[in-house]
């Protein structure tokens, strides 16, 4: 657990439904987010752990209930829209990474042409970004020429250059190859050592283990059961909760 | 120790070189192969060595040499060609600007331009085209492009006084040549009297330089969620799609006078030029749809994340993406285009094509030696769509279309 969580809630969501169609995604989701907390969702696949943390930045469109981002409410107002881009970062599971721009240029993008900053700044804080993720070398090559643990510490990067308040994890390891998973991993666990607020989708339970404040188990569009690592790994209350751990411990 | 043995031992084994592995590889490594290689070998040197017989010494040139005016700028007016020289030269000169400033491709195309201005400029032959005037201004080119080329490389000028600049060059270049209704010194030359390269040229560069923004328009439109820009998009470009070019350009050049009041009578070379790129932009708006549909919804997604605007999303992701994706398609679009100018004969335009059949029909003693126009006529024509292709492939190759994913 970290030491840097505080009293300010940085998100807010109360009853957040979602419909794809007929398909009920997500069935009343209430959820708080500290400021400075790590929040681990996890649950089987069709759980709507991915569409939930995808409405946070509206990638997703929700139909009913309240979402609160660093109290700019969520709404078809398309300036809140970009506000809150501007304040959540998004890392997801296939990268997503520019190929026709130089990794340097990945970072810098948003950071000109949203934040509007002078390119030398904007290089200089990609190439610090870079060095934190630990791939300064890398700058001028494409995103084709890196493995995928590069590629995604380079999503990492591009999303820290916006300087966000909030960073979301959309099952950030799961496209990659066992050996390059520690790799993300360990520049995840020294962001959220850092005091970043992070909500992850992922079932790395040693990550979870190690840095998460609160985990949240999703299944058929709900929150079945939260708590912290502790409780969840130690002390699962719900039977579906028991299932789900027993079959991705089991190894 | 032993792994280096182990991977000497795997080392490709030298290949037995030379020509004759290339032969028995190629023309007799099986009995079908050989057999195919028997037959067909005496065949083709006999339509080979015909050709080049006919070429040197059965063909009779007269009819192409004799003309290289009319084949270039058709019958614009003797006394006014310097008007077309100056056009010309002004594109000389920012090609080798652009060369000073980008090298590359430019560089390639602007050596192939030195060489062949060099070239005419000091052919050891007597013409009464080629005079001593024509000579120097040919030579002149050649310094103009290299002029182009020191200036280009001057520190402080910057990529976009070169986009300006190859903005307003065309227009001064068609001003010159158009001239002006009671001017003395630049008095107006009609378009009735433009042809030959400099009208197929026009056509072509005019044709692909406004099809392409007016396409990726149109794709866009095609896309949107506006109903009324989507309708009128499709509507647009499946009419245009479901007419062959020569109704266009019948469309164009007859009907579109009937509707308009005869004063405001747009010029017919106007006229050909708004079908040619109508029909063009249809085309290539298809191309960059397919493009676009070729990008995946990730890098929206990602584009959005990051807070940019839909705006920007598109400019800086999504159309980069996709036009590099539909680069070769485009290009072929590019040179079906100029290969389609050669219709415009059929509403009395003389361009190149053109030229040379009313030169066959000129003279009846010309009436035999049709197949020397159209052969010389096709091979400029093939060398100019080469290049195009050639371009395309550098421009292919500095995009990494296939090299990154």
């Amino acid at each position: 657990m970290t030491e840097t969580t505080t009293n300010e809630v940085i998100i807010s969501c109360k009853g957040v439904h979602k419909w794809f169609g007929d398909f009920h995604a997500l069935r009343g989701i209430d959820m708080d987010v500290h400021k400075g907390e790590v929040i681990v969702i996890f649950g089987p696949s069709g759980s709507g752990k991915s569409t939930f943390i995808r409405t946070l930045n509206r990638l997703e469109e929700h139909q009913e209930g309240d979402i609160i981002v660093d109290g700019i409410e969520l709404s078809h107002d398309v300036r809140n829209i970009e506000k809150i881009r501007t304040e959540t970062g998004m890392v997801f599971q296939q990268f997503n990474l520019f190929p026709h721009l130089s990794v340097l240029k990945n970072i810098t993008l948003a950071p000109i042409w949203v934040r509007k900053w002078p390119k030398d700044k904007a290089e200089k804080v990609a190439m610090e970004l870079l060095e934190r993720v630990g791939i300064p070398e890398q700058a001028q090559k494409f995103p084709g020429n890196l493995s995928g643990g590069q590629q995604q510490r380079v999503a990492i990067a591009r999303a820290l250059a916006m300087q966000p308040q909030i960073m979301l994890f959309d099952e950030p390891t799961s496209a990659l190859d066992p050996e390059m998973i520690k790799e993300v991993l360990d520049v995840m666990v020294e962001l959220a050592q850092s005091g970043m607020t992070m909500l992850v989708v992922t079932h790395e339970m040693g990550f979870a283990r190690a840095v998460a404040d609160r985990m949240y188990f999703f299944d058929e569009g709900l929150i079945v059961e939260s708590g912290t690592p502790h409780d969840i790994f130690h002390n699962p209350q719900e039977d579906r909760t028991k299932l789900f751990l027993s079959q991705i411990l089991q190894h | 120790m032993a792994a280096t043995e182990v991977v000497q031992e795997t080392k490709r084994p030298p290949q037995p070189p030379g020509l004759l592995k290339w032969i028995r590889d190629n023309l007799f490594s099986s009995w079908g192969n050989t057999l195919l290689t028997i037959v067909l070998l005496p065949i083709t040197v006999f339509i080979l060595f015909s050709s080049i017989r006919w070429m040197f010494v059965g063909a009779d040139w007269r009819v192409v040499t004799q003309f290289p005016l009319l084949y270039t700028v058709g019958q614009y007016p003797r006394d006014e060609i310097w008007r077309v020289g100056i056009g010309l030269s002004l594109i000389i000169f920012m090609l080798g600007a652009s060369w000073g400033k980008w090298g590359g491709l430019l560089r390639s195309i602007s050596i192939a331009f030195s060489i062949v201005f060099g070239v005419f400029a000091l052919l050891p032959v007597q013409h009464p085209e080629l005079d001593l005037g024509m000579r120097l201004y040919l030579g002149a080119n050649v310094l103009l492009i290299l002029v182009g080329y020191w200036i280009g490389r001057i520190q402080y000028l910057k990529g976009g006084h070169i986009v300006i600049g190859w903005s307003i060059t065309p227009i001064l270049a068609i001003l010159f040549l158009s001239g002006f209704e009671n001017s003395s010194t630049l008095p107006a030359v009609g378009t009735t009297l433009w042809g030959g390269l400099l009208v197929t040229f026009l056509l072509a560069a005019g044709g692909i330089v406004l099809s392409f923004p007016i396409g990726i328009a149109l794709a866009l439109g095609r896309r949107s969620s506006l109903p009324v820009v989507s309708a009128f998009s499709t509507i647009f470009i499946e009419a245009i799609r479901g007419v062959p070019l020569i109704t266009i350009l019948f469309m164009f050049s007859i009907i579109l006078a009937l509707f308009l009041p005869s004063e405001s009578r747009i010029d017919r070379l106007v006229r050909s030029l708004m079908a040619v790129t109508f029909f063009s932009a249809a085309y290539s708006a298809e191309n960059v749809r397919g493009g676009l549909q070729a990008v995946p919804h990730g890098q929206i997604e990602a584009a959005k994340a990051v807070g940019m605007s839909n705006f920007q999303t598109m400019l800086f992701i999504t159309m980069p993406q996709a036009l590099r994706a539909v680069l070769p398609a485009i290009v072929g679009q590019f040179i079906s285009l100029f290969k389609d100018t050669t219709l415009v004969v059929i509403v009395g335009i003389n361009d190149f094509l053109g030229i040379g059949r009313s030169i066959i029909n000129s003279d009846p003693e010309f009436m035999q030696l049709q197949v020397e126009v159209y052969l010389f006529i096709a091979v400029v024509y093939w060398i100019f769509c080469y290049l195009m292709s050639l371009a395309s492939r550098r421009l292919e190759a500095a995009m990494g279309v296939s090299s990154r994913l």
